[in-house]
């Protein structure tokens, strides 16, 4: 496999709450522990956190309540001040620009949506949607026009006159969505935008999402406190617990190899064949290869139902359509056996 | 309360308290023995030395003519700037009077010819009915409208269309001044610092203490009472706007960074706007205080309705006063009903469409419309112009003749009551108070303050008393607690089981609501004159009126005490098989306990903003303080005496606070730590 280009590189990311953190932090030699964090005063929320997001993958970042997700998120984005740590966006480090070099990064690379929406009451959904747009002075007409095909995007069309409060809130998402896209960003952040969705709305949303990346394929920071989800959606998951990242790697890695008893928590529920792709379970192809296909990438649970008319064997096909393999449906009937 | 379910966490804050209460106990009962036996032992305590007052009346009153005469600030002189104030506000005030009471005049004094007549009666009531149209509909326009017939109707025109102009200049400026004062504070920490305890002392100090320096820069007239009022005013505006731009929720906040905002964007694109609904209840504020302010503020020049309550008070002429008091409420009734409306609406807010002027603006297009017709036809036919006095009705004969029917018919009943409460209960608590050691309820105060907090409450609470002794005006505030403490008392005795009652019947509630509401919206004036008619001045007068404006917020916090009451803890007390009454006093007063302190706070508030208006009926009190130096014009000694109400009135404020703080700590309910 041919390495992605790494859109986003984070390193050494700290964030401490408190009167004087940085200097109390270099004090106490840059990896402190959480007891010595709390004997200085200070609220720990992230620490020494490393990551990479490459283009065109969907990053998930999940935690609890308080692990430190959405500080995290937002000093990607210089919303909080990271105490201490480097942030490379296209190679270029973040925390050196000036106050107006973030502004311009903010205005044209990046968009985020926030769990509550952050609609702006008094403004319709059209001029929601053309907000970051009004504020970086674009005309009037292009700006309406870009709003209107955003709206449009996302489902909306026909409501562009609504006020905020005049929408249920899988669609009032739906608005807070088209305008983190209004501005074509680079870099997407989704701070736990479905979870003050009911689950049906939700599980919608995320079909909404999934297809919307199909189409768009953005670089992605989601955060999410449902594993569920992240798994559902991520090509990439880090975990977080106490501010740090405790396991990141595909949904399939933390599934099968959970790192510690923490993260097995969260796996024991999660069948294993909703995650585990077809080549992890395929055989070396020998001899004559069936004549029913399918894709590598495929979960082995929706591989199955192609065995449903009495076929034993499947043929492996890569992303390229050459043969890389055989599924045996006494391995995936395993595997499901298994849970 | 063990049973009840977060029971297990106040242990600690119980223990607490017993050892605060049984340290106050001792406390009492040390004051109550050197109350009484002390006297002899050190008569400096009772009565504080003559020759060791401070003389802080005369330093002020040196202090501001400095200010007047020699003040310089290089480049421009203290009188200067007032001057310049002056002229900022008398410039549009100016114009507001001659749109609506008097016209636009040419030429000198009495001999001016009236270039062009004021806004007829009838485009007024067109105007805003119109505007009442525009943002509530059909019933907000008839409210209005209703309300302006009511003052033409009644005679009232003129006056109201006075006040009408100074309200009218004074509320945008006082709006103004409080967003751009409190936009200040929540950027610069520095002036936040500055403003909030500045904000407090302006809650508590009465208007009256202010109004003498302000009378002593800007003299007597309109554009002083314009400036008073703002001072009035301006406060809960600051106030209001620092508290909704904190509020703000984070992530709004976060979206107009991420999407670039600058700092002046930032601010006034999704800042104000987000806030918006809690800033319209700051403007709500400003109209009606500005409109509390109407009568007292004619004591320092403003003309029209407040001019004729308070001179028909003067006459004690009832009839009068209670018309000229009813326009004040009608004109309050419909900005309130009109600014309210506005703060609901969208009008404030949509922006949809556009196509040409007059269509894009039709009620505007209307308003002027009305006035120009309206205009031409007041030369031709006077009734346009003017409300014809034909139709005007008088009712003022009638009240008073009801208040002389009352007199001769029940002299004997209202007098007997009036004589059992002074004998029984008035004049003994008054004995009692002015026989207290004052170094001993300064030092009583201050331990109070230490274990109700701790040491900063407890050297606050000394220094503000040891202050009010030591500018000699012990005896004076000594009265000011008596009246206000019985008045407390009594509003308390009414305003509670009122509030137990209410609190579970929707339908009485919603009636009471509507009661206390419609009170507080009154001036406070209008409480003083039936008072006056019944009982005639003195202490007892004073008292009725206090209690009647006092008991509003008695009653309110009780409410929302009582139904704030967690109704699990309610369902549990039932199941444990309680009775409604052990209900009543076992969970719910007892729960509701650091709402109903809180209540017991605003009461005290109010009537001593209250008590210093009831100056005019002749107390002997800190308020009496203030009116002499007003009609005296002596700043330094109105300004004292002003400070010194205002001094009681924190350390109540900080000692109940205290107290309601370790009563909900006691409770467990607590928030938590944010
Ligand atoms: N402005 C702040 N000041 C102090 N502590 C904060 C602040 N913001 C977040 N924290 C603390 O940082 C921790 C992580 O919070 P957060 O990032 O909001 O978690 P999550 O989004 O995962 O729920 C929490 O313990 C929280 O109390
Ligand atoms: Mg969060």
């Amino acid at each position: 496999m041919s390495s992605p280009e790494a859109k986003l590189v984070c390193r050494n990311i700290w964030k401490l709450f408190g009167h004087r953190a940085a200097e109390k932090l270099s004090e106490m030699g840059g990896n402190p522990s959480l007891e010595d964090i709390s004997a200085a005063e200070l609220v720990s929320a992230v620490r020494n956190v490393d990551l990479t997001v490459n283009e065109g993958e969907i990053f998930v970042i999940m935690g609890l309540s308080g692990s430190g997700k959405s500080t995290l998120v937002r000093c990607l984005s210089r919303l909080v001040e990271p105490t201490a740590g480097e942030i490379l966006f296209h190679g270029t480090n973040l925390l050196a620009a000036t106050e107006t070099e973030m502004i311009e990064i903010r205005r044209h690379k990046m968009g985020m949506v926030f769990q509550h929406f952050a609609l702006l009451p008094h403004m319709t959904v059209l001029n929601n949607v053309a907000f970051p747009l009004e504020i970086q002075g674009i005309g009037r007409d292009e700006r309406e026009h870009r709003a209107r095909d955003m709206i449009t995007l996302v489902g909306l069309a026909g409501r562009e006159d609504s006020y905020p409060r005049e929408l249920s809130g899988g669609q009032q998402q739906r608005v807070g969505i088209a305008r983190s896209l209004a501005v074509e960003p680079e870099l997407w952040f989704l701070d736990e935008p479905f979870s003050a969705l009911d689950p049906l709305i939700r599980r919608e949303m995320q079909d909404e999402f999934i297809r919307l990346q199909s189409v768009l394929k953005k670089t992605i920071v989601f955060i999410t406190h449902d594993f569920d989800e992240a798994i559902r959606l991520a090509d990439r998951i880090a975990i977080m617990k106490d501010g740090e990242i405790v396991q990141s790697g595909t949904p399939e890695d933390i599934v099968l190899n959970p790192a510690t008893d923490y993260v097995e928590e969260f796996t024991r529920a999660v069948p294993r064949a909703k995650v585990v792709r077809v080549a992890s379970v395929m055989k070396p192809a020998s001899g004559g290869a069936p004549e029913k296909e399918v894709s590598d990438r495929s979960t082995v649970s929706d591989a199955a139902a192609l065995f449903l008319d009495g076929a034993e064997r499947l043929r492996v096909n890569s992303a390229d359509g050459s043969l890389v393999g055989i599924l045996h449906k006494s391995d995936v009937v395993d595997l499901m056996l298994r849970g | 309360m063990s049973e009840l379910p977060d029971a297990k966490i106040p242990t600690q804050a119980q223990a607490v308290w017993r050892n605060g209460a049984f340290g106050l106990g001792l406390a009492i009962i040390c004051f109550v023995l050197f109350s009484t036996y002390g006297k002899s032992l050190a008569p400096w305590a009772f009565s504080f030395p003559k020759t060791q007052t401070f003389p802080v009346a005369r330093w002020i009153s040196q202090f501001t003519k400095w200010l007047i005469n020699d003040a310089t600030f290089g480049l421009f002189t203290f009188t200067d700037l007032t001057r310049f104030i002056a002229a900022v506000i008398d410039l549009p005030y100016q114009i507001a009077l001659s749109l609506f009471a008097t016209g636009f005049m040419s030429g000198p004094g009495s001999s001016a010819v009236q270039l062009l007549p004021p806004i007829s009666w009838i485009a007024v009531i067109a105007i805003v009915g119109l505007m009442g149209f525009y943002i509530g509909g059909r019933r907000l326009a008839l409210v209005v409208a209703s309300c302006f017939v009511f003052i033409a109707v009644f005679g009232q025109w003129t006056s109201a269309m006075v006040t009408l102009a100074s309200i009218l200049v004074a509320v945008p400026l006082g709006i103004a001044g409080g967003l751009f004062l409190g936009i200040g504070a929540y950027r610069w920490k520095w002036l936040e610092r500055a403003l909030l305890p500045l904000l407090d002392l302006m809650q508590t100090i009465p208007v009256f203490a202010y109004l003498v320096p302000i009378l002593f820069l800007f003299g007597f007239g309109a554009t002083a009472a314009v400036v008073a009022t703002l001072i009035y005013a301006m406060p809960p505006m600051t106030r209001v706007t620092m508290l909704a731009l904190q509020r703000v929720m984070p992530e709004v906040r976060d979206l107009g960074n991420m999407i670039g905002c600058t700092r002046r964007q930032m601010m006034w694109r999704v800042l104000l706007p987000s806030a918006k609904e809690s800033l319209m209840v700051g403007v709500n504020q400003v109209i009606m205080l500005s409109l509390n302010m109407v009568i007292i503020a004619s004591m320092i020049g403003a003309g029209g309705l407040g001019f004729d309550v308070l001179a028909a008070l003067r006459r004690l002429d009832f009839g009068a006063g209670l018309e000229a008091g009813l326009a004040i409420v009608a004109l309050a009734i419909a900005l309130d009903r009109l600014s309210q409306a506005f703060a609901g609406s969208s009008a404030a807010t949509g922006n949809r469409s556009s196509r040409g002027l007059i269509a894009r603006h039709p009620y505007l297009a209307a308003s002027f419309l009305v006035v120009i017709v309206s205009g031409f036809l007041g030369l031709a036919f006077p009734a346009v112009q003017s409300y014809p006095e034909m139709l005007q009705i008088s009712t003022g004969t009638f009240w008073s003749q009801v208040v002389k029917w009352i007199n001769v018919n029940f002299f004997d009943a209202l007098e007997a009551f009036k004589n059992t409460l002074l004998l029984n209960i008035l004049i003994p608590f008054k004995r009692l108070l002015l026989g207290l050691p004052w170094a001993g309820v300064v030092v009583f105060l201050a331990i109070s303050g230490w274990l109700l907090r701790g040491p900063k409450l407890a050297l606050l609470t000394g220094a503000l008393s040891f202050l009010i002794a030591a500018t000699g005006q012990w005896e004076k505030a000594m009265i000011t607690v008596y009246l206000c403490g019985i008045s407390v008392l009594f509003a308390a005795l009414i305003g509670i089981p009122i509030a137990i009652m209410a609190a579970e019947r929707d339908r009485l509630w919603g009636w009471v609501r509507l009661a206390i509401d419609t009170l507080q919206t009154l001036p406070s004036f209008v409480y003083l004159m039936p008072a006056v008619m019944l009982f005639r001045v003195g202490d007892f007068t004073a008292m009725i009126a206090v209690v009647a404006y006092s008991v509003a917020p008695a009653i309110r916090y009780t409410v929302l005490g009582i139904q704030g009451v967690d109704p699990r803890l309610v369902e549990a007390g039932r199941a444990m098989g309680c009775t409604n009454l052990q209900l009543l006093t076992r969970i719910k007063l007892k729960l509701a306990l650091p709402e109903v302190l809180l209540g017991l706070n605003q009461t005290i508030m109010f009537a001593l903003s209250m008590l210093v208006i009831t100056a005019l009926v002749g107390t002997r009190d800190l308020g009496q303080e203030v009116y002499i130096a007003l009609t005296k014009a002596d700043p330094g000694r109105g300004l004292v005496a002003g400070l010194a109400v205002a001094f009681i009135a924190i350390i109540a404020d900080r000692l109940i606070s205290a107290g309601a703080f370790r009563a909900r700590a006691r409770l467990g309910l607590q928030e938590g730590a944010q």
